[in-house]
């Protein structure tokens, strides 16, 4: 049976520092981040010992091309929701803490923004007057640079990774038609005046079926083989396909089916051959179809359409539903996944702008189909493309997507909480309320080990290599029992 | 299409799509005017200069 989809996000945000004239990026993200951070009671650094982001699922590591940039020197901390809060290639980027199904990713990841908000609000009280630093939330510069909203699953080592790749690429290129964040024109190169409007902000900058790279010829399906728990049994699939959604919908529908599709690999039930003969030039095809009316080809010789491609994967999905149940990705959120995947399909097939309250791409489209009507704009118009960047502004005062009023799944009592508290249901609780209860104690922290210090004794490494284990169910009595650091550890025999 | 009328086959508890009369004047009226005093409030809220905000909006390339 498919083990749970332990899953994540983690998110690269645009920023950009106003009134400050030419600013530096890094230097603004760790301004950012320092702010908030030295807002609350200590910090806790990021431990790399663990880090290999050099190794490649199909089984080497890699040699030749130097492993993708750790850049250990920059600010880096861990939250006590079971976040961790850094910058990464010139971006603020936090990954949410490891969640048990999609509904708990959406609301880490909506807490997300909010720290983010938080420090933008935090950053300003350090800035001169008329300086403030801004986020958003998108992929793209709409001048060629692109950053990523990437997921994260975790998998059983057992299962072959080519049938992973099979099974799931179709899947990766056609989801779009509901995880689109939407974009006004195209980066690809001799794109620029074909494309008025693109479902995806990411497509364009695909250039690989497979491979390693996150940063340059960006493959669909990526390798990285960093587990960050037992390597023996599992894998984590590193998803860097996607766009960051403002939508909590796209986000709860782009990493529950996500999540059902790559149970549905693991069980080795996907009958149908579903092989796309050229992926990548059907990734941008899809993106560039609005009207999703276009076909691609099979490898088999057939053709299809994206939506087509997706009922195939919903059928299964129901069939899988009632023959294997939905445990693997939670029994009632599976459910949900499922109902509104349907939901969605149909509405996209019968009149996709119905859906203007549930997908980023649909409301983007809608709003700047209607501004561009009601002033006789050209689609290249700078103000559709000045719209389409602020529609992923985070400040609530100019976001565009604020006032589109798309349906929301989280509650703001749940998000105000998610950010300082983690998930129940996964070992990021354990490292949550370490990091709550003795954080000066702390040295250290990664995804898979806790680093004390309790005075004399040498610093003691609290192994997490079981993504499950240290749930609110097996640790929070123990916790909660300890009066000191020292105490817990004994108790763990660590 | 042959295979599309295929995939129908395997998704026969689907429900048929049910086709809407075309709303009512008085309701696309309201509707439109809904999307106008949305636009105008966006109007509020726009980068003053369009052109400019795109220009300097440059990024890093990133993962």
């Amino acid at each position: 049976m498919a083990i749970p989809k332990v899953c994540g996000i983690e998110t690269e945000y645009g920023i950009v520092l106003r009134g400050g004239g030419d600013s530096n990026p890094i230097a603004a993200s760790s301004l950012l981040i320092n702010a908030y951070v030295s807002s609350l009671h200590s910090k806790v650094d990021w431990d790399f010992e663990d880090e290999s982001p050099g190794s490649d699922a199909r089984g080497y590591n890699v040699g030749g091309s130097p492993p993708p940039e750790v850049e250990t020197h920059l600010v880096n901390a861990v939250l006590t929701n079971g976040a961790r809060y850094y910058v990464d290639h010139a971006h603020p980027e936090i990954s949410t803490p490891e969640c048990l199904d999609a509904r708990e990713v959406v609301v880490w990841d909506r807490a997300a923004e909010q720290i983010l908000l938080a420090s933008m609000n935090a950053a300003v009280q350090l800035l001169p007057p008329g300086q403030e630093v801004v986020v958003y939330k998108n992929n793209s510069d709409r001048k060629g640079n692109s950053y990523g909203c990437h997921e994260n699953y975790l998998m059983d080592r057992t299962v072959p990774f080519g049938r992973i790749v099979t099974g799931i690429t179709p899947f990766f290129v056609t989801r779009q038609i509901f995880t689109g964040a939407g974009k006004v024109g195209s980066e690809a190169p001799g794109m620029g005046s074909e494309v008025s409007f693109q479902l995806s902000q990411r497509a364009d900058f695909f250039e690989e079926e497979v491979g390693l790279e996150t940063t340059l010829k960006r493959p669909i399906v990526n390798t990285r083989d960093e587990p960050h728990c037992d390597p023996q049994k599992y894998r984590r699939l590193h998803v860097i396909v996607g766009d960051a959604n403002m939508s909590e919908v796209a986000t709860f529908l782009k990493v529950g089916t996500t999540a059902l599709v790559l149970a549905m690999i693991e069980d080795d039930v996907l009958t149908r051959d579903l092989r796309l003969a050229a992926p990548v030039q059907s990734l941008r095809r899809t993106s560039y179809d609005v009207e999703m009316s276009q076909t691609l080809d099979l490898a088999n010789g057939d053709s299809i359409t994206a939506l087509e491609v997706q009922w195939e994967y919903l059928t299964h999905a129901q069939k899988y539903a009632e023959t294997h149940g939905l445990e693997a990705v939670g029994t009632q959120v599976g459910g949900d996944v499922i109902r509104r995947w349907e939901q969605v399909l149909t509405a996209l097939e019968a009149d996709p702008m119905t859906l203007a309250d549930q997908l980023d791409w649909v409301a983007k489209w809608k709003l700047l189909s209607a501004y561009r009507e009601r002033d006789d704009l050209q689609w290249d118009d700078p103000r559709l493309a000045a719209m389409d960047l602020q529609y992923h502004d985070l400040r609530p005062q100019r976001s565009l997507f604020a006032r589109m009023n798309l349906e929301r799944l989280s509650g703001d009592d749940e998000v105000v909480s998610a950010m300082t508290e983690p998930p129940l249901t996964t070992r990021a609780y354990f490292r949550g309320k370490c990091l709550q209860r003795w954080g000066d104690q702390i040295m250290a922290a990664n995804w898979d080990s806790l680093v004390f210090d309790v005075g004399n004794d040498p610093l003691r490494r609290v192994p997490m290599m079981e993504p499950l284990k240290g749930t609110a169910a097996h640790v929070d009595q123990l916790i909660r029992e300890c009066a000191t650091a020292s105490e817990l550890l004994e108790r763990l025999g660590a | 299409m042959a295979e599309r009328e295929q995939i129908r086959k395997t998704t026969p508890e689907r429900k048929e799509e049910v086709v809407e009369a075309p709303p009512a004047t008085e309701k696309g009226d309201k509707l439109k005017a809904e999307l106008d005093d949305l636009l105008d409030e966006i109007d509020e809220v726009l980068e003053e200069n369009a052109e400019d905000f795109v220009r300097s909006y440059v990024q890093k390339g990133g993962q």
